[in-house]
Order: structure tokens, then C-alpha cells, then sequence
């Protein structure tokens, strides 16, 4: 009997291995295998030699994707957007939670504030009247019109005003016996006290800005305004390579990679900062998700 | 006494205003732009210019476009397939992590299965579109190395759908499984050790005390869910359809993109989007209200 659930147990934690490694491979093949394609040579790719190790080993891919004017011009656009969306969208975050993070007797139209705030993830104008309100505000073509749209991330305010509520009152009431102002305790007393919070949902921002395309695709009608991700969908999803090359002096360059190489190098290029990062992003995303789903 | 109230609220009042001012402007003048699905409405008079009403017009006109039925079901079906397997799929995970004593293991898996959480869909579609294209794709040279003929994942009707729901629970599944791990550490483990006393073998321990420890977070995400029936999931179509597919994987976000931003017409697009935008809410305000009644969840 103990012998046989013995057994049992031990033939579970082996195919729970088994489907944890197969399962993880899964996940990572793919990239791995794009990873490999971009350092290969053309004929390698085209020849299907090329799995998970890059064969004719060769950077041409990546030198002639980061020769490309639009590639940095785009890579500026989108460190502009995450500078100031980042900026903006904090100091807007922190200062909407502090008042929302009060009792109902304290600041009596929390709950009608927190409902304005909270609706406007249940129900939207939907796309059409966005642009177009876009459009008459004349931010078409200007950074604002990726910035001021996503200044308010209601549930990264949901889950500071939950943080602040679970602050220790005595520090603020004491400060406010004082004379301190809510603009004093809130930066003076709240924000120092929060720095953990903050770290996540400023990693919940970064990220949100790097992989944002669409709204570029739309509201930029001029590709050189586009943010990185944004000329990656025209150059990885749209265009056949014959739009890159410019000159026949590129047709000898050609020969050595190919539109999958360039395709892949660049989609590398796309990922390489959510790559670097990537440790302390899941640790802080992970924190987020607990964090937000623990109530004050 | 009122007085006094208000001006010792007021530095509260003046706080939020800069974040009330951003969200009236780009939340709810949209919101009141809902008033183009009733107009043959024409950009250069402006957002709330003199445009010509006409009524229910516009949604007569999309109701009976051909297609229009065909896009409503392609909707439902990739959102429900997703909402199904994507609950499924991070739960079965989550369990199988949960079972794994190594910690060095434990953390290198799910380091690998966070990762393409992280990742936009215009890198993953570019990596998708490279691996399971019919000539030259790793995936179908597998399968033809099988002796079976190519898949065209991307450009069938038939696989079109379900590719979009497998690939989008491969993006998600492994990020799904944090909230659960949470969830499952919270057991208390005495419980384990009492039931392992009793002779409770692997399985019966996650029948017995594991998956009732998860119930109340099951049943939550589950209702949550229900707010996305009308998401199949813009992003990730958007990049990855084309004409080829439109039968199949023509969903309600990708034609009013097409009708309102290609073609241009401004008053059936809005009308497409309101009738999703009406729909949803209710679905997620009906999600809201159960997972409170039945959960006892609060937003805030």
C-alpha cells in the first residue's frame, strides 16, 4: 500500500518534469530559432539548415538593419514617449491616488471620483471618435498624442491607492498635526513610503510605452514620426525587402543575407531591451500582480 | 459648517483636477463622440461641427452587410476559445509548478514561461509569420519531414481560428499561473501533511485539498474574463490576418479599422464600435457584479 503510493508519487514528479521541460522549450524554440536565423547567412536560412544554432555565422542582418536612418529615428521617437509617458503618467497616477487612497469622511467625493476614474475602463468611445478627437485637439504627428492618451493607467492608480491605503495613518495624521499641506505629505511622507510600489508600476509603464504600436500606426501620418515598434510593423509585417534596398551596390549585400535574416534581426532588435531588463521585470510584474490583487 | 467642509476639501479637489482634465479629454469627449454613429458625418466640419443626422442609419447599414454576421461569430469563437483554454491551461500550470520540490527547476520554468508575456505581438507575430510559413517555416519542415503535408497556419480558414487561440495562449498562459501560485501558497501546508497521513496519494491531494484551495480564484478569473466576449484580440489579428482569412478571422476591432480608418466611413465604423462598446460594458459591469455577489470581490 505506502509502497504503491510511493511508487505513484514518484511516477507524478516524473511526468510533471517531462511536461515542464517539453512545455518550456515550446516557449522558448521559437525565439531561439529566430535568434539563430538572424546570424545566418541567407543561403543557410533559405536552405533550412539553420534550427537552433546560427550556421555561416554573420552580422550583415543586423549591420544593414542598424545602417537604416528610420531605425534610429524611430528608436528616438519612442525613448521621447517613454521620458515624458513616463514622467507624466507617474506624477498623474500619484497625484489622483492620493486623494482617491482617502476615507469617504475625510474627502467626501472619493467614491464619486474613483467611479469617474473607473468607468472609463468599462465602457469607451471606441476608435473612430478617439482619433477624431485626436484629430481636433491637432495632436496628429505630435508625441502628445502617444503620451496624454495613456496618462491615467486607472488600475495602476488602483493599485497605488490600495499601497497608501495600507500606510501606516498615524505618520500623516502626525504630519498634518504639524501644519504640513497634503502636497508635503503626500511627496514628503507618502511617495518615500511607497518607493517598492513605485518601481513596479513605473516597470508596468516602461514596458506598456516600448511594445505600443498601434496608436503610432494611426495617429502618426508621417512614418519618420513613428515609435520603434510602430516602424517594426511596416518593416516586419508589411513591406517585402525590395522596399529597403536602395541602390545595386545593396543587391551584392543581398546575396549574403536575406528578407528573413533582415526580418529577424530586426524583430531581435525589438525584443533586446525586454531581454536585458528582463529579470527585474518579471520579479516587480509578478510583486505587481499580487500587489493588486491583495485589497486595502 | 458646509463651507468649511469644502474649503478643507478644496487642495484635494485642486489635486485630481490635472488627472480629471486628461481623462475628460481623452475618455469622454471620445465617449460623447459616440454621436457620429448617428451622422453622415464629415471630418472637416468637426468633431461636434453641423453634420447631417440621420438616425438609425448607419446601423441599418452595417447590420446588413453581408459579412457582418459572419465577423460577430468569428468574434465570439476566438474570444470563447481563448477564454476557455486560457483558463484552463495557467490552472493545469500552476499545479504542476506548485508539485516541483527543486527551486532552481521550479524557477528556470517559469522564468522561460513569463517571458513572451513581455513581448508586443508585432515581435511575436513576426516570429509566428517565420516559423509556420508553408515553405520555409521550422514548423513545416518538421511536419513535412513527418511525411505529412504543409500546414498553412496563417492562410487557411480551417487553422486560422484556432491557430490565433493557441498562439495567444502560448503569449499568456505562463504569466496566467502567477495569480494561482499565489493563490496555492496560501494553503495552509498541514493540510498536506495531514491528508498525506491519511494516505491521499499526488492526486488525490490536488483534488482534494489543492484545487479547493483555488476555487474562489478559479471562479474569479473566470467571471473576469467575461468581459473580453467581444476581444478576440486586435493586436494579435491585426498582425498576423490578411484577405485570405478575412472569412475566418475578421473580427468586430479589424473591420471597424478597415471601415472607419481605410475606408472612411466615419458614421458605420462608430456604429460597429458602439454596438461592441455597449455589449461589452455589459458583460464586464455583469462580471463585476457577480464576482462581488459571489466572490466578494471589490475593485476598489
Amino acid at each position: 500500500m505506502k509502497a504503491n503510493r510511493i511508487k505513484e508519487n514518484r511516477t507524478f514528479a516524473i511526468a510533471i518534469h517531462l511536461i515542464l521541460v517539453t512545455t518550456s522549450l515550446l516557449c522558448l524554440f521559437p525565439l531561439v530559432h529566430v535568434l539563430a536565423v538572424s546570424f545566418s547567412s541567407g543561403s543557410a536560412v533559405a536552405a533550412g539548415k539553420v534550427t537552433a544554432w546560427p550556421v555561416d555565422f554573420t552580422l550583415t542582418a543586423y549591420r544593414y538593419a542598424l545602417e537604416r536612418v528610420e531605425f534610429w529615428r524611430s528608436l528616438v521617437v519612442t525613448l521621447e514617449r517613454i521620458g515624458i509617458g513616463w514622467g507624466v503618467s507617474m506624477v498623474m497616477t500619484i497625484l489622483i491616488a492620493y486623494p482617491l487612497s482617502k476615507d469617504s469622511n475625510e474627502f467626501r467625493y472619493r467614491t464619486f471620483y474613483v467611479w469617474i476614474f473607473f468607468f472609463t475602463t468599462l465602457f469607451s468611445g471606441g476608435l473612430i471618435p478617439f482619433y477624431m478627437v485626436i484629430r481636433n485637439l491637432h495632436m496628429l504627428d505630435t508625441i502628445w498624442a502617444l503620451v496624454l492618451p495613456a496618462a491615467v493607467p486607472v488600475f495602476n492608480i488602483l493599485i497605488l491607492l490600495n499601497f497608501f491605503r495600507q500606510l501606516p495613518r498615524e505618520v500623516s495624521e502626525s504630519a498634518q498635526m504639524d501644519g504640513a499641506s497634503h502636497m508635503t505629505i503626500l511627496w514628503k511622507v507618502y511617495v518615500p513610503m511607497s518607493t517598492a510600489a513605485l518601481a513596479t508600476l513605473t516597470l508596468f509603464v516602461l514596458v506598456t510605452h516600448w511594445n505600443s504600436w498601434f496608436d503610432g500606426l494611426i495617429l502618426m501620418n508621417k512614418p519618420e514620426h513613428y515609435p520603434l515598434q510602430s516602424y517594426l510593423q511596416t518593416v516586419v509585417l508589411q513591406k517585402d525587402i525590395s522596399l529597403l534596398v536602395k541602390n545595386t551596390s545593396d543587391l551584392n549585400e543581398l546575396a549574403k543575407m536575406s528578407d528573413r535574416t533582415l526580418k529577424s534581426s530586426q524583430i531581435f532588435l525589438g525584443a533586446l531591451p525586454i531581454m536585458i531588463t528582463y529579470p527585474f521585470l518579471q520579479k516587480y510584474f509578478v510583486k505587481g500582480i499580487v500587489l493588486g490583487s491583495v485589497k486595502g | 459648517m458646509f463651507l468649511n467642509r469644502i474649503k478643507k476639501e478644496l487642495p484635494l479637489h485642486l489635486i485630481i483636477l490635472p488627472g480629471l482634465a486628461l481623462v475628460v479629454l481623452f475618455s469622454y469627449l471620445p465617449m460623447a463622440g459616440i454621436v457620429i454613429a448617428f451622422q453622415d458625418f464629415v471630418p472637416a466640419k468637426g468633431l461636434f461641427g453641423a453634420q447631417k443626422w440621420v438616425g438609425g442609419e448607419n446601423f441599418a447599414y452595417v447590420t446588413n452587410m453581408p459579412g457582418f454576421y459572419t465577423i460577430l461569430r468569428n468574434t465570439i469563437y476566438i474570444a470563447f476559445g481563448k477564454m476557455l483554454i486560457g483558463l484552463l491551461v495557467p490552472i493545469a500550470f500552476a499545479i504542476m509548478i506548485n508539485e516541483v520540490k527543486g527551486k532552481a527547476f521550479k524557477r528556470s520554468v517559469q522564468t522561460i514561461i513569463y517571458l513572451p508575456h513581455f513581448l508586443s505581438w508585432v515581435i511575436l507575430s513576426g516570429i509566428l509569420i517565420d516559423i509556420l510559413s508553408p515553405s520555409s517555416g521550422i514548423v513545416n519542415s518538421i511536419i513535412k519531414a513527418f511525411g505529412f503535408q504543409p500546414i498553412y497556419f496563417l492562410g487557411d480558414n480551417s487553422t486560422f481560428p484556432l491557430t490565433m487561440i493557441f498562439s495567444d495562449v502560448w503569449k499568456e498562459f505562463g504569466f496566467g499561473t502567477v495569480i494561482y501560485l499565489a493563490t496555492i501558497s496560501t494553503i495552509d501546508p498541514q493540510i498536506y501533511e495531514a491528508s498525506s497521513i491519511d494516505g491521499a496519494g499526488k492526486w488525490r491531494q490536488i483534488w482534494h485539498v489543492t484545487l479547493p484551495g483555488m476555487r474562489m480564484i478559479i471562479v474569479l478569473v473566470a467571471l473576469l474574463s467575461l468581459g473580453n466576449i467581444l476581444n478576440a484580440g486586435f493586436d494579435q489579428i491585426f498582425n498576423l490576418y490578411g484577405p485570405a482569412v478575412y472569412e475566418s478571422g475578421d473580427v468586430i476591432d479589424t473591420f471597424v479599422y478597415r471601415l472607419g480608418l481605410l475606408d472612411a466611413q466615419f458614421g458605420p465604423a462608430t456604429a460597429v464600435g458602439l454596438l461592441k462598446s455597449v455589449v461589452s460594458t455589459l458583460f464586464i459591469g455583469g462580471a463585476y457584479y457577480a464576482a462581488y455577489r459571489f466572490a466578494n470581490y471589490r475593485v476598489f
